[in-house]
């Protein structure tokens, strides 16, 4: 039988420091089997358990696209245990990854929709996924408009900022980045909140038209109003939840909520779904 | 279906003669309670017992479970690489567990076995087990498999159900596994023709013997967030002490915690049981809780146990009514009641019966 | 004690109706036998279901720390000193609580009386000092209360309450005969092989439910050091050398504090002498500086404080 808690070994290829802080850094994986890399295809949206022998296992987003080959990347935040070891690891070491594990966003029906992603803080590594994902050559034209709205504290705190100035830079995708608060007199995108920049920026709902919501939860509370003011419907509107996950597999029961599992039935849910869902999250 | 006579002699016998080919777990008495245990040789099981302290869930899914090993030393070239431990391949036998703990196995057996993922601890454990069944002649007072979908004389989940006839035992083979363990034993006198009809009449006595009846016909009826919502959920909460002796002797409880433990250059991967009771099993590593008040957790192992495992298996409830959580809760929360009170809670007029038990 | 019952069900009435507290806190008819719920009542109406009987072991003290409302709480001796203990460790303030004293003859051991009778109970009757057992074959048993008490009550000094704002019934008399220390004087005239033995015996079927900890009013660390995971002090198996750090270390976090109430072997699913360890610290405190847990409000327990003649002959 197989065995899922069996990580596939992967080497650190590189780590990148993304903010001025350094809390939070992403890792480039190579796996070190050329096969597991096969066994491992993913979609936008999915997470994988980051495994260090003699430390533990952590769920983290997906950050790069299956469009990128040779690799995977994840962007981690420093906060306990496992995370702090982590980061710091050196490239050349060898730990596992379990997966992939999760649902991923909606692809065949996002599928000729137009779509408004809005991400806040370090929930936006698999909005990265979804966007390289979305405007790859291969994958653009089955995509009618897309929207990101994406805000942080401040600069230093953007993630992936080289991407996010290139993108800005494109036609075929409305880039919105703000920041909380800047003291940089050459800051040319948004200040203020990501609520606030969306009521702004997004476009109005249409049958058409699916929002794809990560952030922490006070982002959400506060979006969700200016979501139902644009027209939203509840089944258009996709979010990713997190929880606290042990195995990742829908079998430890660490994260229920209610009859679902947000390891095997999530993370990402529609809003409809949350609401019928029990507010334990 | 063969039904076959045994002397109580031959019981005895037989179950050492088992010894030969498996690993045996049978009820030993210790001090006040019997518990399941691995007989070692010429060591006699005591089936005067009415159901085990703990269930027999750790036959198969024992407490602390190595799930991998590892190496931490630099030098070497296995270094962060996961190796499986490797577990006895000896098959067991499970005589004499009441027909609602191997009910159990069946309810749990639908988390660890699933069309995506299957846990190849659990299974292997499970499949190489062979389960006899002793029906209860005599159930507990806090004893209610019948209202839980169970029964003293059920067999879902057995190889083979024993059932105590006086002077000796009556068994009702059900599997190709209970006939081998039985052929093994040397248990192979066929009982006569009237055997079948004697078993139906001590079935028919025993359940009318069960004094404990509960309410579980609405639960499926029942929106779940009117349920979830309900006022009594304080009340029940209060006594409670968010220790783990429900859902540690409960038979279909299954969650647990991987860890790492390391000791020097080398270290396991170790599985341990764990409860939703405890605070710290919804705590995300920045701090919040979504279940940090106990009411929200008193509230999950109900809520879990009698509406989210009815609704997402359509299959009755996550309880096979052994009554050990009854009769070990410190603070003597009693899941009869509570059940009774979510099965008649009727949200236009937040009435719902309270009974005593 | 079942006569305590009505003056207790006045009590929380006349409590309830007058406001001056938000709820009372007692014991509710248990659905087992031996076995009493912890309960709150809000009204009047409510307060009938309280009772009181030789089978309400658990310490209520438990459910004060941190609450923010007023309670009146029903408390026998024990309890009584675990809510003076919250009070000097700042866990509740004395304006907050009503204390209905109670005082207490004892408890039945719920562990000891089911090995004394065949078969299993299915119903324990008391009249006075008078305690019949009945059994589902149908046979009844007679004993003696004396006989069936809770070790911790059979010892116990400190009967009636020592800190209350009204007695529903007259003090007891406080036994001053018992050895309380009897049996750690045993184990401390065992050779350490033998000591070792013993405890490594008496955790042996621990199965790390916590029932102890959490039934025990000292213990309300918001993170116990068991929990703690950065670092990890204590492994979450059953690994022998981890359930005696969580033994071992808990009692000393009891000790000068304990009042020896008795809960924690009350709940022990697995029937382990928890109170073995506690005990030993106890005594060491009591020929040490002379304490005894939660006699006054007005002094902070041993291990708390310096006082210059503390004896210092372990210091070498």
């Amino acid at each position: 039988m197989q065995n899922p808690y069996y990580p596939y070994p992967v080497r650190i290829d590189e780590i990148f420091t993304e903010t001025e802080d350094k809390t939070l850094k992403t890792f480039k994986f190579v796996f070190l089997d050329p096969e597991d890399e096969e066994r491992f295809a993913y979609q936008p949206g999915q997470f994988a358990e980051l495994s260090i022998p003699g430390m533990g296992e952590i769920p983290i987003g997906i950050a790069s696209s299956p469009t990128e080959k040779g690799f995977v990347k994840f962007t981690v935040f420093k906060t306990g245990k496992v995370t702090n070891y982590l980061h710091s690891m050196k490239e050349g070491d060898i730990m596992g990854i379990r997966g992939p594990l999760g649902n991923a966003f909606p692809w065949e029906t996002l599928e000729g929709k137009n779509i408004v992603i809005i991400g806040g803080g370090f929930a936006f590594t698999t909005l990265r996924s979804s966007i390289v994902h979305m405007i790859d050559p291969a994958n653009r034209e089955k995509f009618k408009d897309i929207h990101v709205i994406y805000g942080a504290r401040s600069p230093g705190m953007l993630l992936y900022k080289d991407e996010l100035e290139s993108w800005a830079e494109r036609e075929d995708l409305n880039m919105h980045i703000t920041v909380d608060g800047t003291d940089d007199p050459d800051w040319k995108h948004h200040t203020g909140f990501v609520p606030a920049v969306t009521e702004q920026e997004s476009p109005n709902a249409d049958d058409d038209t699916y929002a794809i919501v990560c952030g922490p939860p006070i982002m959400i509370k506060f979006t969700q109003p200016v979501l139902d003011n644009l027209g939203f419907k509840h089944d258009h509107i996709l979010m990713s939840l997190e929880n606290r996950m042990k195995c990742g597999i829908g079998m430890c029961g660490h994260c229920n909520i209610g009859e679902k599992l947000v390891c095997k039935d999530g993370p990402v849910f529609t809003l409809a779904q949350l609401n019928e869902m029990p507010k334990e999250y | 279906m063969k039904i076959v006579q045994i002397d109580k002699s031959q019981w005895t016998s037989g179950i050492e003669k088992l010894k030969e080919a498996y690993r045996v777990f049978a009820p030993v008495k210790n001090d006040l309670f019997h518990d399941f245990k691995a007989l070692e040789k010429d060591e006699a099981p005591d089936f005067n017992f009415q159901n085990t302290r703990l269930s027999p869930k750790s036959i198969v899914y024992p407490q602390s479970e190595i799930l991998f090993r590892y190496s931490l030393d630099r030098e070497s070239e296995e270094y962060g690489i996961l190796k499986e431990d490797v577990k006895e391949k000896t098959p067991k036998a499970v005589i004499g567990i009441r027909p609602c703990d191997a009910y159990s196995f069946i309810l749990v057996k639908r988390n660890f076995d699933t069309p995506e993922y299957k846990d190849p601890y659990w299974l292997e454990e499970y499949q190489k087990s062979t389960f006899i069944g002793m029906a209860c002649n005599n159930p507990h007072p806090t004893c209610f498999c019948t209202s839980a979908g169970s029964g003293p004389f059920n067999e879902e989940g057995l190889d083979a159900l024993v059932v105590d006839d006086g002077d000796h035992y009556l068994g009702k083979l059900l599997t190709e596994k209970g006939e081998k363990l039985f052929s093994a034993a040397g248990w192979t006198t066929e009982a006569e023709a009237s055997a079948e009809s004697r078993i139906e009449e001590l079935k028919a006595e025993a359940e009318s013997k069960m004094t404990s009846r509960v309410g579980t016909d609405n639960l499926k009826n029942q929106k779940m967030l009117d349920l979830y919502e309900a006022p009594f959920w304080e009340e029940i909460a209060f006594s409670c002490i968010n220790c783990g002796t429900c859902t540690y002797v409960c038979p279909t409880c299954w969650c647990f915690d991987i860890q790492d433990e390391t000791s020097g250059k080398s270290g396991v991967r170790i599985r341990n049981w764990d409860s939703c009771m405890f605070p710290l099993f919804t705590l995300h590593a920045s701090g919040h809780n979504p279940r940090g008040n106990k009411v929200d957790r008193v509230r999950q192992r109900f809520m879990h146990k009698l509406k989210y495992y009815v609704d997402k298996y359509d299959n009755g409830i996550q309880c096979t009514g052994c009554g050990r959580c009854v009769r070990m809760c410190p603070v003597n929360i009693d899941i009869r009641r509570v059940c009774n009170m979510m099965n008649s809670y009727d949200p236009e007029s937040c009435v719902c019966e309270v009974t005593s038990a | 004690m079942t006569s305590y019952t009505e003056k207790i069900q006045e009590a929380a009435k006349r409590l309830l109706k007058e406001g001056k507290v938000d709820m009372v806190i007692g014991f509710r008819r248990g659905s087992v036998p031996m076995m009493n719920q912890p309960h709150y009542v809000k009204s009047a109406e409510e307060a009938e279901a309280l009772i009181w009987d030789s089978h309400c072991g658990l310490n209520l003290a438990n459910y004060l720390t941190d609450r923010e409302d007023k309670v009146g709480i029903v408390a026998k001796g024990c309890d009584s000193r675990n809510i003076a203990n919250h009070i000097v460790e700042n866990k509740i303030n004395r304006e907050q609580v009503y204390i209905i004293g109670v005082p207490c003859t004892g408890m039945v051991d719920r562990h000891k009386l089911p090995k004394m009778v065949e078969g299993d109970i299915i119903e324990v009757a008391e009249d006075g000092d008078a305690i019949t057992v009945k059994t589902v074959n149908g046979d009844t048993k007679n004993f003696n209360k004396a006989d069936v008490l809770q070790q911790n009550c059979a010892d116990c000094s400190h009967r009636n309450p020592v800190i209350y704002d009204e007695m529903i019934a007259d003090p007891v008399e406080e036994q001053t005969d018992t050895d309380m220390f009897a049996s750690v004087r045993e184990i401390e005239a065992m050779s350490p092989d033998e000591k070792w033995d013993y405890f490594e015996d008496l955790i042996s079927s621990c199965i790390r439910c916590y029932a102890c900890r959490n039934a025990c009013p000292l213990c309300y660390c918001p993170l116990c050091f068991v929990d703690e995971s950065d670092p990890q002090w204590v492994g979450k198996s059953q690994d022998p050398i981890d359930v005696r750090t969580f033994h071992w270390l808990r009692a000393y976090h009891c000790a000068g504090r304990c009042t020896d109430c008795g809960a924690c072997e009350r709940v022990c699913p697995m029937g382990i002498k928890i109170r073995e360890f506690t005990k030993k610290l106890n005594k060491d405190c009591y020929e040490l500086y002379g304490w005894e847990a939660g006699l006054t409000t007005e002094e902070r327990p041993p291990l708390d404080t310096y006082r210059p003649n503390d004896p210092e002959d372990f210091i070498k």
